[in-house]
């Protein structure tokens, strides 16, 4: 099906940053010298005063913003989430998780989608880190729709939260009237012989596939879990009941991520039939990304290949 | 702040020094040398610089104290109990299950600790944001940082002091709690960061060096610190490791071994 192309992820939150900066003036902004990229830009051109370029210094960056949160600022913290999860982790841990401080971070050119710049440049193991770390929401927007309420809602939440974007633009899958909040899916479509659980550019992937397997009398679930913490277990439940078989796709390490929550959750809760659509413990490459998710299996026919093992189990 | 003399805060550090004894006495565990070492620099702060009140621990106006070396933690929650925020009584709770007198700080659990420390290097970066929000919220407080020898060790102190300088964040005041020795060894041994001065100066710090254990020298430094306009400001104190106690000082054991129950006694013999 075709479907309307719409913004990357970063420039919808770049875009809601701003916005948000004309109506809290608490919310400050910091960035490690790639705010061009991260979409900060945006927010550091209207609010200058409330903008802090810290410097290619991702540890220092996630320690000053812990400085300002505990005097009552919002801060959105941004970089690359390669660098910015994997350099400011011991950070996040300490001076933001463990102190209980209200910090954002939002880590974007998240997944392998990245493309031409390579490996070095894709966070793969991001959601892994941060689900490890109490006090962290962790949430993986898929649209700018979504990117644009989830913004919104970290900025009222109280509460340390990360934040991965895209670096492509993203295919809008919600509907602008969709309510989001942290921790709630997002049932974008009913089915009862299996559920889909994605979120990112695998939601897009997941509604073609589903589409696929709908010509061949499948009917399966699509759910945008855009929070992989707290998990929405609610729903997981309810799902589980009524299908009985769970797919989870997400461009992220097979360990750790979205596929790793889920399974422990439903493990534990209501055990059914599971499936994973991931990257299965490797590094990828450069190339262009549609290039790439084939390549790493993360396209709809993969996701329909792993729906009919399941549905033979 | 300002009311005791000089002879009272002296009276000040050697309480806080037996404080300190007794803690990671009872606990038989803790990191003695550099809490004896930074006693001077926490005692000018809580009783003679700093504008704090123990019973409005989150005061919007307050000075902050970040205690980025955290195995210093003794020393921290001596001045905090001395100054009115919990009973001393309790001090030697210190790292027993349920107690919030932490083995390293955590502010979740004791008014009065501004940030939770341990992995060194991360008290700079912290100081900086609270610094930064002052000057957003055009107040007057001042942010001090407790900082080590070893931590500079660490990258993160770097990044840290670049920035600040860069930022031309004042009202930000450092300590360096420099006592040349860190876990292993000296800290000539095991990482010299020598030139210490030149390095923070090269750094664009306004920096001064003073003996870390005359209480005057100390109160007189940070007063020079407060004074500096469009620059972080470093107190590089040398210090002695243990300082206080004659078998502690310079004997780099106590870094992080408490005292046996007989060094206890010998020790508060000494500060009485």
């Amino acid at each position: 099906m075709e479907r309307k192309m719409g913004k990357a992820t970063r420039d919808a939150y770049g875009e809601t940053l701003a916005a948000i900066g004309d109506e809290n003036r608490n919310v400050v902004v910091l960035d490690a010298d790639l705010s061009k990229s991260t979409k900060s830009v945006m927010f550091a051109e209207r609010f200058p005063e409330r903008f802090f370029n810290v410097g290619i210094q991702e540890a220092n960056l996630a320690g000053v913003a812990a400085g300002l949160a505990m005097c009552g600022k919002i801060p959105f913290a941004s970089s690359f989430a390669s660098f910015l999860v994997s350099k400011g982790f011991d950070q996040f841990r300490m001076s933001i998780a463990f102190s209980e401080l209200n910090v954002k971070l939002v880590g974007s050119h998240g997944g392998i989608t990245v493309g031409e710049d390579g490996a070095s440049q894709m966070s793969i193991e991001d959601i892994a880190l941060m689900t490890s770390l109490p006090y962290f929401s962790v949430i993986v927007p898929s649209d700018e729709v979504s990117t644009r309420a989830l913004v919104r809602e970290m900025a009222k939440h109280n509460g340390a939260v990360y934040m991965r974007t895209g670096r492509p633009k993203a295919a809008v899958v919600h509907q602008a009237s969709t309510q989001f909040r942290i921790g709630k899916g997002v049932r974008l479509r009913e089915g009862k012989d299996l559920t889909i659980v994605a979120n990112g550019f695998e939601v897009v992937e997941a509604l073609d596939a589903a589409e696929r397997l709908a010509k061949e009398g499948i009917r399966a679930s699509v759910i945008d879990m855009h929070t992989v913490k707290p998990l929405d277990k609610e729903l997981l439940l309810e799902e589980a009941k009524k299908t009985g078989r769970i797919l989870v796709a997400e461009e992220h390490q097979i360990w750790g991520g979205l596929g790793s929550a889920v399974a422990a959750f439903l493990s534990a809760n209501h055990p059914c039939k599971m499936g994973f659509v991931a990257i299965q413990d490797t590094f990828a490459e450069s190339g262009k990304s549609e290039e790439l998710l084939e390549k790493y299996g993360l396209t709809a026919p993969y996701i329909v290949a792993a729906a009919k093992k399941i549905l033979s189990k | 702040m300002g009311k005791f003399s000089v002879e009272e805060l002296e009276a000040k550090a050697k309480l806080v020094r037996r404080h300190i004894v007794e803690m990671t006495g009872a606990a038989a565990s803790g990191h003695p040398g550099g809490s004896l070492s930074c006693t001077e620099i926490l005692v000018a702060l809580y009783f003679h610089q700093m504008n704090h009140d123990p019973r409005a621990p989150h005061w919007a106006d307050r000075d902050r104290l970040v205690l980025s070396k955290g195995h210093a933690s003794p020393a921290l929650y001596a001045v905090l109990a001395e100054s009115g925020y919990f009973d001393p009584e309790t001090l030697t709770d210190f790292r027993k299950l349920g107690s919030p007198l932490q083995g390293h700080p955590d502010r979740r659990k004791l008014p009065g600790v501004e940030a939770s420390t341990g992995s060194l290097g991360q008290g700079l970066s912290v100081g900086i944001g609270i610094a930064l929000a002052r000057r957003l919220d055009r107040k007057d407080y001042y942010t001090y940082v407790v900082t080590s020898d070893g931590e500079m060790n660490e990258g993160q102190t770097w990044e840290a002091a670049a920035m600040a300088a860069h930022h031309k964040v004042d009202h930000l005041i450092a300590f360096l709690d420099y006592n040349k020795y860190q876990l292993d060894s000296s800290t000539k041994e095991i990482c010299d960061m020598e030139p210490v001065i030149d390095k923070w100066k090269s750094f664009r710090w306004h920096v001064q060096e003073i003996d870390g254990h005359d209480l005057a020298a100390v109160i007189r430094a940070i007063e020079i610190a407060k004074k500096v306009k469009d620059q972080p400001a470093m107190i590089v104190c040398h210090t002695i490791k243990g300082k206080g106690v004659s078998f502690m000082e310079g004997n780099n054991h106590f870094h992080g071994v408490a005292p046996t129950p007989d060094e206890v006694k010998r020790a508060l013999e000494e500060l009485k």
